[in-house]
């Protein structure tokens, strides 16, 4: 018996171990956890209006929901809508989709709940769009100049390379089980960004935030009902406990 | 027809309305027969909440369908969009569909466990293998249910789930491909096969849950719940009280209604807990691949069914053509036992030759991926013949051999490492594993007869044991 429970612990390792190493080319890394301040959210916003929206849609969040996060219809509307848009409108691309298959050999996915889909095992999605967002390097091999060591042959280039500048990652070749694999070791700045490294991390963090927020608007309302029916059930569970052990004690 | 009862004028006003009902439908007669006097053994256990939850959850799903049925819009276009719409813009939506999506979960969490509990305690022996064969039937429209109410939100794991499950239909010689059509209304999983699906979801299906859920519970009030003693409570020589009330029993109502009312409360603090604070559930309840909307272009990398389903998958998965060889040398084994063991006429070893002989032609010609849907199918039908398969002198566990816990415990691990296997991409070792399991799986079934009966059982009491609170 115990043989045999050790042969399926061992065989669920095996293949647990198998399923680890189909991973990204960087370790994912853990997105600063921000959708509970406000000032983080706003900057996010005010970063996706400006570098994302132009080509993604977010075509299931409306502008007014923004007022979630503190701001007002007055600040929504003069500032992150497009002329055209009225305050109620969902968030939505001004890019032609058929221009952007053949401009990037994809359309731009709709952003709205990015964050929750490309979560995965071990990782959030808002972890893997801050480490995704923070792998571009210029690569002169591909179409639109950058390529990127999460995502590889990225249709998209980089969006905020204005912000980031070019950079380059530095490889170093390490042999890991028999293998020759290439492992980042650095990263080497080219032409610089208008940003400096710490406040271009401050800065994806952000945006990272209010697309994770954006995923789930409802999501820090949904926290905060949860710990008040968690106490009311408490107390009820208590109640119930009691009234049970009532009519149970005379029972021979 | 009963008695017309009059009643005293000044009887006050409740008890005046009570009494007219009475006198024209069975009230008070059916809570009394159900409620306040159906008799359930006192010695009942926390594995006996499981039935009063499925029939909570039961009601959190049909009630939050209800109010996401009004705001879900089931056309290809749309659906995506109206579910994202109901987690943003419909008041309290995002509350709505999490306690659905969690309810989908937790039905088969409290399920599963139902099962299990009958099957430790012998809950299907006689005379209760029409509740357990309800019960079977419960839990096989259920996953008809869940697979079909899964396609709804039309994220890319609704729609290639539904692909793959349905072009299994496809294997079945000489139908299949039609019978698959007929299922999809379509040549590859579209807006006919939504509006069909949500039309069985939301009416055709739960109107047969429901009734099936009647039944089940008349014909348990009818034998009497079973007990953790497997010991009859209303059988000939049980103990009555003078009012000819079963000493070891005890009135439903309030007694075992306190009890779940307890139960319960401990129940919605760990959903709770999961709707508020772990929605998804690590992708579990909610598959991460599932907030991309349907694109029948682009196939995932890693199709998987959500959890509940999983070991049923890992079982379909393990018949591979290698694998039809162990079978076929299963079905031989079991014909030549047949025949050199069991005392049979020689007509009937004939039969079980030629039986035999038939389906292993059968096993070679058609397909491998076929009999991976009989074993998934196979799996679940299985459980419908349980009482007829347990020859154990005994019911519950408490009194069988010891090692029948052993077994009923790889029996549970078993069933979650296929369950495991099913969640991960196929692998090499996978594979062996879960063509091990699915061995096991049936094996534990149909060997039962045998097996059953093995071993030394211990003395059944003739009363069960209470301790009092």
């Amino acid at each position: 018996m115990k043989k045999i429970l050790l042969g399926f612990a061992l065989a669920l390792g095996l293949s647990a171990s198998a399923l680890a190493a189909g991973g990204f080319g960087v370790p994912i890394e853990k997105a600063p956890n921000r959708t509970n301040d406000v000032a983080a959210l706003q900057n996010g916003a005010k970063i996706f209006v400006n570098y994302c929206l132009s080509c993604h849609s977010a075509a299931f969040m409306r502008y007014n929901r923004l007022r979630d996060i503190g701001l007002t219809d007055k600040q929504i509307a003069e500032n992150l809508t497009f002329a055209t848009d009225k305050i109620g409108d969902t968030m939505k691309a001004s890019i032609d989709p058929r221009q952007a298959k053949e401009w990037f050999g994809a359309n731009p996915p709709d952003l709205t709940v990015i964050a929750r889909s490309r979560s995965g095992a071990g990782y959030s999605g808002a972890d893997y769009l801050y480490t995704l967002l923070r792998s571009y390097y210029r690569d002169e091999t591909k179409p639109t100049g950058w390529n990127n060591l999460v995502f590889p042959n990225i249709g998209m280039p980089h969006p905020l390379w204005e912000l980031q500048g070019e950079r380059k990652p530095i490889m170093e070749k390490v042999t890991s089980h028999g293998h020759e694999v290439d492992v980042l070791k650095g990263w080497e700045q080219g032409k610089a960004g208008t940003l400096s490294a710490a406040e271009y991390d401050q800065n994806v963090g952000d945006l990272v935030a209010y697309l994770q927020w954006m995923g789930e608007p409802a999501q820090n309302t949904r926290v905060r009902l949860g710990v008040w029916v968690m106490l009311f059930l408490a107390l009820f569970t208590v109640v119930a406990w009691r009234l049970n052990a009532s009519f149970w004690k005379d029972v021979k | 027809m009963a008695e017309f009862k009059e009643i005293s004028p000044d009887a006050p006003l409740g008890q005046k309305a009570l009494n007219w009902v009475d006198n024209r439908f069975p009230l008070s007669k059916l809570f009394n027969e159900h409620m306040a006097e159906y008799y359930a053994p006192k010695n009942f256990n926390w594995w006996y909440i499981f039935g009063s939850l499925a029939l909570l959850v039961l009601v959190i799903q049909i009630v939050t369908g209800i109010f996401l049925v009004m705001h879900y819009k089931p056309d290809a276009n749309l659906a995506f969009a109206s579910v994202e719409y109901i987690m943003r813009d419909v008041p309290w939506g995002w509350l709505i569909r999490y306690m659905h999506s969690t309810g989908a979960s937790a039905f088969f969490i409290v399920v599963y466990l139902h099962m299990y509990r009958g099957l430790i305690y012998g809950s299907y022996r006689k005379p209760r293998e029409l509740v357990w064969v309800f019960g079977c039937a419960i839990f096989l429209v259920l996953m008809a249910e869940a697979f079909m109410g899964y396609l709804l939100p039309w994220g890319q794991m609704s729609y290639w789930g539904a692909q793959v499950i349905v072009n299994l239909f496809s294997a079945i010689p000489f139908v299949g491909p039609d019978l698959a059509l007929l299922i999809r209304g379509d040549f590859v999983v579209g807006d006919a096969t939504l509006n069909r699906f949500f039309s069985f979801h939301v009416i055709a299906v739960p109107l047969v849950l429901l009734g099936l859920v009647v039944a089940h519970i008349i014909a348990l009030h009818e034998v009497g719940s079973n007990n953790p003693d497997g010991v009859e409570i209303k059988g000939p020589g049980a103990p009555r009280d003078a009012q000819g009330h079963p000493v070891d029993g005890i009135p439903f109502h309030p007694y075992y209604s306190v009890h779940d009312i307890f139960g319960v409360s401990l129940f919605l603090m760990v959903f709770s807990a999961i709707v508020f604070f772990a929605p998804e559930f690590g992708g579990y309840f909610l598959e991460f691949n599932n907030f991309i909307p349907a694109d029948p272009l682009v196939t995932p990398l890693h199709i998987a069914p959500v959890w509940y389903f999983t070991p049923f998958y890992s079982m379909l998965r393990a018949i591979t053509s290698e694998m039809m060889y162990a079978l076929i040398a299963c079905v031989l084994l079991g014909a030549l036992l047949g025949v050199a063991k069991a005392k049979l006429s020689l007509v009937m070893k004939g039969a079980v030759v030629g039986g035999a002989v038939v389906l292993v032609a059968l096993m070679m010609a058609i397909d491998a991926k076929f009999w991976g849907v009989v074993a998934m199918g196979g799996a679940v039908i299985i459980l419908f013949f349980l009482p007829w398969l347990d020859n154990s002198p005994v019911k519950s566990i408490r009194y069988r051999p010891n090692w029948n816990k052993w077994l009923y415990a790889v029996f549970v691990i078993n069933f979650l490492i296929l369950g495991y296997l099913g969640v991960l991409p196929p692998s090499p070792v996978g594979e062996r594993v879960s063509q091990v399991g699915t061995l096991f799986y049936f094996g534990f079934f149909l060997l039962m007869p045998w097996w059953s009966r093995l071993g030394e059982f211990k003395p059944v009491p003739s009363r069960i044991n209470f301790k009092p609170h």
